[in-house]
């Protein structure tokens, strides 16, 4: 038998364990990941953003700039063009409704297991020490705000009805004959897809639609929803990653389509 | 009689001392095929560490008297078999962290039961004797997951909140407690609103559930797999929204107030 006794004691009388932590496994692996795959949609994002151009392809608008509510936003027959902020708005349209849905994620469930482990390393990974010496969790601002989730949650679920209607406009070819489909048709219908299924699991929904309630039998409408909206919200994260990199994707695609650097393959 | 054609001698470390001092300790096990954590602890005890002192009672999963951290993840001891790890890895076994150790492996959980005090009970219906409660299937699911827990406070050990902060634990519940507080507000016969007790203020008030930054842990431990954060912290924040944040309500409150 060895000894290795650390003639020391923990806070509060605790186990003196100098370690932060004593796991073997690659904890590090899944914040690495998360931080990885978040800054590299940040860092996508806000240069499309900032772009303001080579959003729109006929009949493909970029999910990134529907709506397009300023009066320079290029001509989308009968696609999302609504000049609501008129033509003193200087800046990229993408910049004037994106804060909704970023709005949206920011303050999901999901994302803030997400950033708070892997950003904030709060904690970054179970059983593992966090760095900070005080910690008031979300019972402060700024963190409070994200109590605002299901705010977004109805901002986010007229964008996605925006998206769908744009979804629909697909439909049309280049010269915007109605009856046709892409390969950007299909893109855009998985997207919008995937848009949908994130937003109904999102915790806030799965209140609303029932989680509210104190009694389900007195309300099995209500019922039935949640129990739908609560299969959904089994795989939230999966659809939060997966409706991410759909939006990104569509709006690449319109990119490439807009850039000539791309033929959309007509499938009829 | 024990087959021992498949034994193999385990390397463990084992946390030893008090709140005095203390420190890891390397022994030599032997360690025979489907055994878990718990018996080879046991077999410490008969052999080289007749002084050792853990906590186990129904090595069975069901009691919750054996929590320790094995390779620093919080675990049952009895439901941890050898199996998971390499017969030459060297396993560590450390009492839980957040609470004060009174020796070896045992911890002091008194914290808990302090807190289990401090939540308001079930109030129950005006009228209704007991024995005539009578809830829909429906109804008693949703609460009956919460009921699962066993109390081995694996949840509240691995919590952040009061694990990397000793100061929290004055304000905050912990995800056992917060639990609780769902499950009663959950409860369709549960009549603390009648009564002047608003659970979903008092969640967030008295029970700190805004220290909760919902980062899982609690769910990723739980040895009866209840769906802690998704299915109670989470549905307690939202409902705690209805109360605190939802700014429709608030305006209303400040508009009633000016009027009284």
């Amino acid at each position: 038998m060895a000894t290795e006794a650390e003639p020391r004691t923990g806070p509060a009388g605790r186990a003196a364990i100098a370690q932060r932590h004593l796991r073997l496994d690659r904890w590090w692996l899944a914040p690495a990941a998360t931080v990885v795959g978040l800054l590299a949609f940040v860092v996508y994002a806000t240069w499309r953003a900032f772009a303001n151009a080579d959003y729109y392809a006929a009949p493909y608008v970029s999910p990134f700039y529907s709506p397009c509510l300023a009066e320079s936003c290029a001509d989308m027959r009968d696609g999302p063009n609504w000049p609501l902020f008129g033509d003193w708005w200087g800046l990229s349209p993408a910049l004037i409704f994106l804060a909704l849905p970023l709005g949206f994620r920011l303050t999901c469930y999901y994302y803030r297991k997400a950033y708070y482990r892997s950003f904030w390393a709060s904690p970054p990974a179970c059983a593992v020490a966090e760095p900070h010496k005080a910690y008031s969790g979300e019972t402060r601002f700024p963190l409070i705000l994200n109590n605002s989730h299901r705010y977004f949650f109805y901002a986010a679920a007229v964008v996605a009805l925006i998206l769908t209607y744009d979804t629909v406009l697909t439909f049309r070819d280049s010269d915007y004959a109605w009856g046709h489909m892409g390969l950007g048709t299909l893109l855009f219908t998985v997207n919008i897809a995937l848009v949908w299924a994130y937003t109904l699991s999102c915790h806030s929904c799965r209140h609303i639609m029932g989680g509210k309630l104190k009694s389900f039998s007195k309300h099995p409408i209500r019922y039935r929803a949640w129990t739908l909206v609560s299969r959904l919200n089994g795989h939230h994260m999966g659809l939060a990653w997966a409706s991410l990199a759909s939006l990104a994707l569509s709006d690449l695609y319109v990119y490439l389509l807009a850039t000539d650097a791309f033929t959309d393959p007509r499938l009829f | 009689m024990t087959d021992t054609s498949t034994s193999y001698d385990a390397h463990l470390r084992v946390w030893r001392g008090d709140a005095g001092s203390g420190g890891l300790e390397d022994f030599t096990v032997q360690v025979n095929e489907g055994e878990v954590i718990l018996d080879v602890i046991h077999r410490l005890q008969a052999t080289e560490a007749p002084d050792l002192a853990v906590r186990w009672n129904c090595k069975a999963g069901k009691c919750g008297s054996c929590g320790a951290e094995i390779d620093g993840r919080p675990r049952l001891m009895c439901m941890t078999r050898m199996s998971l790890f390499a017969q030459d890895a060297t396993i560590t076994i450390t009492p839980l962290r957040t609470f004060p150790v009174v020796r070896d492996l045992v911890t002091d959980v008194g914290f808990n039961y302090t807190k289990a005090r401090e939540i308001p009970a079930f109030v129950p219906p005006e009228g209704v004797a007991p024995g005539e409660y009578r809830m829909r299937q429906e109804d008693v699911e949703r609460s009956q997951e919460f009921r699962k827990c066993i109390e081995c406070f694996l949840c509240q050990d691995v919590c952040h909140v009061v694990r990397d902060h000793e100061e929290n634990k004055q304000a905050f519940a912990g995800p056992r407690f917060l639990m609780r507080m769902a499950e009663l507000d959950m409860h369709p016969l549960d009549d603390a609103e009648a009564q002047g007790l608003d659970r979903r203020r008092a969640v967030t008030e008295d029970h700190g559930l805004g220290y909760c930054n919902i980062t899982k842990c609690c769910t990723e431990v739980c040895p009866e797999s209840i769906k802690i954060t998704d299915n109670a912290l989470i549905p307690m924040k939202e409902r705690a929204a209805d109360r605190s944040y939802d700014p429709l309500v608030w305006l209303g409150n400040k508009i009633r107030r000016r009027r009284e």
